[in-house]
């Protein structure tokens, strides 16, 4: 096989955005994607199987046939999950990763998020720590990732994001429903309600058209195509330069090294699953944080018989993702528009500065609510089933409104990804075991935002209300077919709830024994290895983080390349 | 103020539903025969019967239709070849569970047993936590409110009992690709 410049593993929302810059900056590149690649096509609408609901399995990927991750609870019992079951931590396998099917929330964290230590301190147990770049060395690149892969909103009534050099290349979408019942209630709270920044065209953009505001939103691939994601933005580019070669459903098997503990390339299973090898100039991982952490560890070498860039055991520590709570607000009148995708406004009042507690997050309006939603979230005392519950469906599924955010997790060093020794996947690669939690601290704080939007909602003329905190979620847990499972992992105390945000597996840092990358995702001691997606968070904001993965990517993409050499990468 | 969906949804009546069901052969499906294996992937007619009993005490009829009357029983029987593979032994045993409390309280099959009768079993699965009921709870609501796409929700009758437009009105008769979004 031809020896190319890069070879990229994983062609989601940060591995897109590599290949279109070093495609355009001349570099051959090979991206690799384990999954395939959907187009609006198969949107589907349905409501019992894609990324958010998946009753009936993944839409998006991977699939649950021998694809099984391994949970080890506090007191030590491992229990296996396969990757349409909530404790497997899914994101996505496909073209796009998780920005094919997302709810397009496009969020900058904030100047603060990146320093959480200095502006905290570390609480006894944490691994909280800095960043070691600034939102400064990132703005200009946030800025790109707003223009290129297309974000409208408005932050101009937001006071907490610093003062941006351009606005949002789209306006908002005009406001729904529950933005007009909010947005006066956390007015009259002194709260500063705003337009949630969307990676969606609310105006044709980039070639494509508008949102056309249906019910089937997060979770699914967009009918018409106007929700942006690496799939529909840079991944066209980077192959329309001729230069970078796109292969899908090609599963990683580990990263090749040389003599001298140099990459020379990756050895993958093709979609005929034949073993192959791409030899390649620079190796970049953006498999997301569970992945990334799996493929470095399964890389084993003389050099690095613990995986590659492990020598310090810091590879798939820190893992982390949000704590979602919130309320739900039960209305005299319907809420319900029936106009996605919903989710249109936030506040950002209550990330930082709160006495007491470490941070916090950004609380919004949910995205459209399906039927399948409302089946457990009644008001209090419903039952579950019976006439009783039919007429609540009738009652409430057009009256509710359900505000959520997600907590900034205060990290742990003992939440982590390792590798199992005994469980294989299809291909025969050792699978992920996940295990250990995010600092306690983290659900004091969620438990204080669900008490925040309770408050919002009572504000804006909720009869009734419902918490969706810590003791709720662990609730939810116990219902539903894998409840006897997910059961035996008892409550929150257990593991760390990472899905679709997952975070923090290859800490980025200016100590090699304290984290895994360099401040421009260069591997330590490996110096033509980069792992740039969400396992490079330090921490992960009070924030969707799908944008600053892809301002990293665009930032660490511009230092790859201005360091190309024409023939080889030199530190 | 009505909405127009929400007049169509009444104008659904489930004694309708029931007329227009039973003429496209689906009170045969769910269960007027008995002994042979009928037109289900996993289900015996037996079989049919009782987990009909059971989901229509999930979601009974008013004046909307059951659940099996939606065809949860057809999403039912199909996952459980498909995705609910794994849980094929907890719905046998479950379903004899069932019946064998009735017979044992009521002395007849839960599915002849009268609405009350149902009822009763049905609380006390859920009472001694039988994961059975778990599962059966979850399924047939997901079948019930769920697209009607997997053999449930037929007509989309739930969506309209919501008053949501079926066929989905708001964000495609307004949408025009060359123009902003509609408000």
């Amino acid at each position: 096989m031809k020896q190319v410049n890069a070879v990229i593993v994983g062609a989601g929302a940060a591995g897109g955005i590599v290949a279109k810059e070093l495609a355009v900056a001349g570099l051959s590149v090979v991206l690799l994607e384990r999954g395939r690649w959907y187009t609006a096509n198969d949107c589907r609408k349905d409501d019992l199987r894609n990324q958010r609901t998946t009753v009936l399995g993944n839409a998006f990927g991977p699939d649950d046939d021998r694809n099984p991750r391994i949970v080890v609870n506090s007191k030590g019992e491992l229990h296996t999950f396969l990757p349409s079951e909530g404790p497997y931590s899914n994101n996505a396998a496909c073209v796009g990763g998780g920005t094919l099917s997302w709810g397009a929330q496009a969020w900058r964290f904030m100047p603060q998020d990146f320093k959480m230590r200095s502006t905290y301190g570390a609480p006894p147990g944490s691994s909280l720590e800095d960043w070691p770049i600034s939102y400064d060395d990132l703005e200009p690149f946030y800025e790109k990732a707003e223009y290129e892969i297309g974000v409208s909103g408005d932050y101009s009534d937001d006071p907490f994001h610093r003062p941006r050099r351009r606005g949002l290349p789209m306006p908002p979408l005009p406001p729904g429903r529950e933005f007009e019942i909010l947005e006066p209630a956390a007015k009259r709270l002194g709260l500063h309600p705003f337009h949630i920044p969307m990676a969606r065209n609310s105006v044709p953009y980039n070639g494509r058209g508008s949102c056309m505001r249906c019910r089937w939103c997060c979770g699914f691939a967009c009918e018409v195509d106007a929700k942006n994601g690496s799939q529909n933005t840079v991944i066209p580019i980077a192959l329309n330069t001729g230069n970078c070669e796109l292969r899908t459903e090609c599963m990683a098997k580990e990263i090749l090294s040389d003599d001298r503990g140099r990459a020379r390339g990756v050895a993958y299973f093709d979609a005929h699953g034949h073993l192959q090898e791409q030899i390649a100039g620079i190796v970049i991982v953006s498999c997301c944080a569970i992945e990334s952490a799996r493929l470095l560890l399964n890389s084993k070498s003389r050099l690095f018989p613990s995986g590659l860039g492990n020598r310090y055991d810091m590879v798939g520590r820190n893992l982390q993702g949000h704590q979602y709570t919130g309320a739900l607000g039960y209305f005299a009148y319907d809420t319900y528009d029936d106009i996605g995708p919903g989710a249109d406004i936030a506040i950002c009042d209550y990330n930082h500065g709160t006495p007491g507690l470490r941070g916090g997050g950004m609380l919004a309006n949910e995205f459209i609510r399906l039927p399948i939603h409302t089946i457990d979230r009644l008001p209090s005392g419903t039952p579950g089933w019976g006439l009783a519950h039919k007429k609540a469906m009738r009652d409430w599924h057009r009256r509710t409104i359900a505000i959520i955010g997600p907590t900034q997790q205060i990290p742990s060093a003992e939440a982590r990804v390792t590798l199992d020794p005994s469980v294989k996947d299809k291909w025969g690669i050792p699978v992920a075991r996940i295990q250990g939690n995010c600092h306690e601290h983290t659900y004091e704080i969620g438990d204080i935002q669900a008490e925040r939007a309770r408050k919002w909602l009572l504000e804006a003329g909720a009869i009734d209300t419902r918490l969706l905190n810590q003791a709720q979620n662990a609730e939810k847990l116990t219902r539903g077919p894998d409840a006897n499972k997910v059961r035996s992992l008892s409550s929150h105390s257990d593991v760390v709830p990472a899905g679709q945000h997952q975070a923090g597996t290859c800490r980025m840092g200016n100590d090699p024994q304290s984290s895994v990358v360099n401040r421009v995702c260069q591997l330590h001691g490996v110096d033509n290895v980069f792992v740039i997606d969400s396992s490079v968070h330090v921490t992960n904001g009070g924030f969707n983080p799908a944008l600053t993965i892809m301002a990293v990517a665009y930032y660490a993409s511009d230092s790859l390349v201005r360091n190309w050499k024409g023939t080889g990468f030199r530190s | 103020m009505k909405r127009k969906s929400d007049e169509r949804a009444e104008q659904l009546t489930r004694r309708q539903f029931v007329a227009a069901s039973a003429l496209g052969g689906v009170a045969a499906a769910i269960g007027c025969r008995t002994g042979a294996r009928g037109n289900w992937e996993f289900l015996n007619d037996g079989q049919a019967r009782t987990l009909a009993a059971i989901c229509d005490q999930i979601v009974p009829a008013d004046q909307f239709p059951s659940a099996s009357e939606a065809g949860v029983l057809t999403f039912i029987d199909r996952q459980l070849v498909r995705h609910f593979r794994s849980h094929q032994d907890a719905y046998r045993d479950g379903m004899e569970q069932a019946n064998t409390m009735s017979r044992k309280r009521f002395g007849r099959d839960l599915a002849d047993a009268s609405q009350e009768q149902q009822l009763e079993v049905v609380g006390a699965l859920e009472r001694k936590a039988n994961p059975f009921f778990e599962l059966v709870r979850t399924h047939t609501l997901e079948g019930y409110y769920g697209t009607p796409r997997h053999g449930g929700n037929r007509d989309a009758v739930s969506w309209r009992m919501l008053g949501l437009d079926e066929p989905p009105l708001l964000g495609r008769a307004q949408y025009d690709p060359r123009k902003g979004s509609p408000s």
